[in-house]
């Protein structure tokens, strides 16, 4: 086995040098345009801008760290990690901090998070683990099928009961690539999809008003354009008003004079995109594209079962929660609390993004890493 | 190798899907930009703009009412008011409380204003109180250290200094109500914005109006204004300079006096209208800072109808004013001459039915000249019935009677110039020659309003001239330049001549100086001689009640001891010099009795005035509009 490894790996400079700091450089630029768009919002580094800088160098370093442990260390704990988040979930559940109607958060003392977030990488640590670990004849088993089906549905379960819908969904959909990529049968998938018929009925009926709502202004904002459809419609004014080349930097009128809700969180795309035109969001969608090329690369030259659905899901998670985001605020997609990967503000994301893209790169120094099945 | 094993090249398939798919939503995703951003990206940028720029309108400075010699009638005085930005202020409900202790608050404003500030977003102006004294303006002012949040503001609003003497011909200002805000000019929606509601106010509203400024401001989501983006100051109102003399207008209303009626004055030759009064009056400045309910009720229930324009609107038999037109009519279609003598028994009859001369002596053996010094009603019977209705029509409106003689003014009432074609479409009968009797003394269906009467006698002053009134300068002097033809004929032809023989003008000019400089004339009592110089005139006095026989056996009873509303109208019409006339005048006193006792020494110490007036170098009194001025130095002093 050894002979598959470079022997550079062997020291903490021999990792770092291996790291694709292309992918790296694509990250932390991201990042910057968040915290130039941050500075826009506020006109100003605070109070946004200067700290979604500091939590970008202190994600950075997080990231860098998770990359150059050796991946056996992540395969070992992957089991770990998924337990510490559902108990964060379980946790927040009866301790966490209302706010904005919802318990999503938990004070850590230092940082208050919302463990749903960082809760998806632990899933996708622990499904990776366990489809490595499964003989390819059993994936499509039922009996062998039921544990990771229910791994997906207890802490989607407790993140919709937050109640935070759109997380949860996202959380879902997560999970289900996974085993997509595990190598699950299409049978599964073609049942699952007749299946969410009755479920999103029933759905339906648990949601809550204010959740009914946006689904119902989502397929028609008109109807309602100073109430639910506001936000929509807003943003798709701020948008479109960018045109080609944008308003210039600091120079968007519907953001800048308070048009545009959340626009520091969920909405910093619209901003951008109106500070910035048509090229500027085209541009910033290409540079996540290479990321996520660059994820797919790393993931299919992955030697070992673990890292190669690891990295693949993380790149897949991290273009759901993008694709969700921008189709939102684009009005292609009803409006769900989602935060655009790193871009919007919030620690919570930041720490989420990083650990995965941490994972990604470790993946990619670890590629020729052959892991036992345990 | 791992690629050949099936778990790998299933995970590769299922990789690439995912990646096609990926890629697939992101066209999706630049597809969606582009249509935003490129097919609609007009649309938005305005729907951006939109939501980002609010047009406020600046109300124009309205044009000031000027008489003819430059003296304020209607102005724009400051309006002191005390504004409260509620976000400004530490408490606003504790601000208007110490605000009460400083400025009167009316306690409907002050329940509004309890009402709407919590509700209100805290940067939106509240109006606490309005119209101060300069004195609690000033109060305000010293206080302001204290008081956060409060702004005293000088406004403008419209002004009378005259306070009630040109009232009904002047009018008023007021909001634009239901009916003008449906005219779609969004200046109207300006708050305290005022248009003309009655009088030259209305009738000019769009010369006075100036036109409005605007000013772009860039608002946030709430409405609050960031920025001004740009202003234009719009242009203010024309000042509009009104043929009318001040001294004399003040002078037609006291001489009015308690009384019901109205004082119409012109030059003969211009058409401008030097007085048009009518009484009693209101204040106007009232109307403009808003009347109580009482006040109103007040002004709508005396039976003297102080909001009606009587000048104008007015209309009244003419009585004995007209039988001058009755004498031409008689001497245009000869069937008299001015030394025929018809005797004058006290009464005249015709058909069975008996018409009184007001003498009821008689006056004996009367020719024309007596005829209209004495008044004699009989006398005009007789000429009436040779002539028929026919020509008394014709002269009547030869000299301006039955129309409008201010096409535009507002509320005007044309009168009325019986014929038998009016009779026929309106009371469906045919014309009867008691009728015409009853015509030829100026009663019955004849409705004459004071302008006209002064149009008349203007018309028999000034030679036949085709005069019409002019309220204004400017435009009078416009015209004058354009030569434009000042009246229309029966025919429809424009002329400036209304075709009367020159010769029996001056018959009557002669008859009409006998009644005011004659011993035996009816207005000998009020005549002047002003180093030589005289008046001419005839008086009436309108029946306004049935006579039955009983009480002409038994004696007439005196106006005095009738109840006001059945007493006779007093009228009188003149003018003067008697040579070379330059002023004719009517008046009309409702209910007031004779006309030698009540109408004449109204009009002939009008006459006398103004030809004084022309005789002496002006001195114009300070307005009360230069002492607003001056506060409104002080006022930017403190601001």
């Amino acid at each position: 086995m050894s002979q598959f490894l470079s022997p550079r790996l062997n020291s903490f400079q021999g990792r770092l040098a291996s790291l694709n700091w292309l992918l790296v450089a694509l990250i932390t630029s991201i990042s910057l345009i968040g915290v130039m768009m941050l500075y826009s919002v506020a006109d100003g580094f605070e109070p946004w801008s200067i700290r979604h800088l500091t939590r970008l160098i202190f994600g950075l370093a997080f990231m860098i760290t998770v990359a150059i442990l050796d991946i056996k260390f992540w395969f070992r704990i992957a089991y770990f990690v998924y337990v510490i988040g559902l108990l964060a979930l379980l946790s927040v559940e009866f301790l966490g901090d209302q706010m904005m109607g919802a318990k999503r958060w938990l004070d850590l003392g230092l940082v208050t998070i919302q463990p749903s977030e960082p809760m998806r990488v632990g899933l996708m640590l622990a499904l990776a683990r366990y489809y490595h670990n499964l003989p390819f004849e059993n994936i499509s088993r039922p009996q062998w099928l039921a544990l990771p089906l229910l791994m997906i549905i207890v802490p989607a379960f407790l993140i919709f009961k937050q109640p935070d819908l759109g997380t949860s969904v996202l959380f879902s959909l997560t999970g289900v690539s996974v085993l997509f990529l595990a190598g699950l049968s299409w049978r599964y998938f073609f049942a699952g999809g007749l299946a969410l018929i009755p479920a999103g009925w029933i759905t339906w009926t648990m949601l809550l008003d204010y959740q009914k709502k946006r689904v119902l202004t989502f397929l028609d904002p008109n109807t309602d354009p100073l109430g639910s459809g506001y936000h929509i419609l807003q943003s798709k004014i701020a948008i479109g008003s960018g045109g080609l080349t944008g308003k210039g930097f600091m120079q968007g009128t519907q953001s800048n004079l308070n048009f545009l809700p959340e626009k520091h969180t969920d909405f910093i795309f619209t901003m951008y995109a109106e500070e910035m035109g048509l090229f500027g969001a085209l541009i910033l969608l290409v540079m996540y594209l290479i990321i996520l090329l660059m994820g797919y690369l790393i993931a299919t030259q992955a030697r070992s079962v673990f890292a190669r659905i690891l990295a693949m899901s993380i790149s897949v998670s991290f273009f759901i929660y993008l694709f969700v985001n921008v189709a939102m605020v684009i009005g292609l997609l009803p409006v769900v609390g989602v935060p655009l990967p790193l871009m919007s503000y919030g620690g919570t994301s930041m720490i989420t993004v990083m650990f995965g893209m941490g994972l990604l790169l470790n993946v990619q120094v670890n590629r020729y890493t052959e892991l036992s099945v345990k | 190798m791992y690629s050949y094993e099936p778990d790998t090249q299933i995970f590769s398939r299922r990789a690439m899907i995912m990646g096609v798919g990926q890629l697939g939503l992101f066209g999706l995703l630049a597809a969606r930009l582009q249509y935003l951003q490129v097919t609609q990206a007009d649309q938005y940028g305005i729907l951006a703009e939109n939501n980002r720029v609010n047009i406020g309108l600046i109300a124009p400075l309205r044009g000031r009412i000027l008489d003819r010699y430059g003296q304020e009638i209607a102005t724009n005085r400051p309006n002191f008011q005390v504004v409260m930005i509620p976000e400004q202020t530490k408490d606003p409900i504790e601000t208007l409380r110490v605000l009460e202790k400083l400025v009167p608050i009316s306690p409907s404003r002050r329940k509004r204003l309890l009402r709407d500030i919590p509700r209100s977003r805290g940067f939106v102006p509240f109006t606490v109180a309005e119209n101060l004294e300069w004195e609690q303006f000033a109060a305000i002012n010293l206080n302001l250290p204290h008081l956060p949040g409060v702004e005293p503001q000088v406004g403008k609003l419209r002004y009378y200094p005259q306070d009630d003497i040109f009232s009904h011909m002047v009018g008023y200002v007021g909001r634009p109500d239901g009916r003008d805000l449906r005219r779609d000019d969004p200046l109207l929606k300006v708050p305290g914005f005022r248009i003309g509601k009655s009088g030259v106010e209305k009738q000019f509203d769009d010369k006075l109006r100036g036109s409005a400024g605007s000013r772009r401001v860039e608002v946030n989501n709430v409405g609050r204004v960031i920025r001004e983006l740009a202003r234009n100051p719009g242009a203010q109102g024309a000042d509009l300079t009104m043929s009318m003399d001040s001294a004399l207008q003040n002078e037609a209303i006291s001489l009015l006096g308690e009384q019901s009626g109205s004082v119409v004055m012109m030059d003969v030759n211009s058409g401008e209208v030097l007085t048009i009064a009518s009484a009693p009056t209101f204040n106007p400045n009232q109307f403009t800072v808003g009347l109580s309910q009482r006040e109103w009720d007040g002004l709508l229930d005396d039976q003297r109808k102080p909001l009606i324009n009587k000048a104008i609107a007015g209309q009244y038999a003419p009585g004995s004013t007209v039988k001058m037109l009755i004498a031409i009519a008689g001497l245009e279609e000869k069937v008299i001459t001015p030394e025929e003598k018809i005797v004058c028994e006290g009464q005249y009859e015709l058909g069975g039915d008996t018409f009184h001369c007001w003498e009821h002596e008689g006056h004996g053996l009367m020719n024309m000249h007596h005829a209209i010094t004495n008044s004699c009603d009989v006398y005009f019977y007789e000429l009436a019935r040779r002539l028929g209705i026919d020509p008394i029509e014709r002269v009547a409106k030869k000299f301006g009677l039955g129309r409008p003689s201010i096409p535009g003014a507002f509320g005007e009432k044309k009168g009325l110039i019986p014929g038998r074609d009016w009779k026929r479409a309106n009371l469906d009968a045919a014309w009867q020659t008691g009728e015409t009797l009853i015509a030829g003394i100026g009663q019955g269906y004849m409705l004459v309003t004071p302008i006209q009467l002064a149009v008349m006698t203007a018309r028999l002053a000034n030679g036949g001239k085709a005069v019409t009134p002019q309220l204004l300068m400017n435009l009078q002097n416009a015209s004058n330049t354009n030569d434009d033809p000042v009246s229309v004929d029966a025919n429809g032809a424009e002329s400036n001549d209304i075709q009367v023989d020159p010769a029996h003008l001056k018959l009557m000019h002669k008859a009409m100086k006998s009644v005011v400089n004659d011993p035996d004339g009816t207005a000998f009592g009020s005549r002047f001689n002003l180093s030589g110089v005289a008046s001419a005139g005839k008086t009436g006095t309108v029946q306004v009640r049935r006579i039955s026989k009983d009480e002409r056996e038994s004696g007439i009873i005196p106006n005095e001891e009738l109840d006001w509303h059945l007493r006779d109208h007093a009228l009188f019409v003149g003018f003067a010099p008697v040579k070379n006339p330059k002023y004719s005048v009517a008046v009309v006193v409702e209910h007031g009795g004779s006309g030698s006792k009540v109408a004449a020494p109204i009009a002939q110490k009008l006459l006398k005035m103004a030809l004084e007036r022309d005789r002496q170098p002006l001195k114009i009194k300070t307005t009360s509009a230069a002492k607003f001025n001056k506060m409104k130095k002080n006022t930017a002093g403190t601001a």
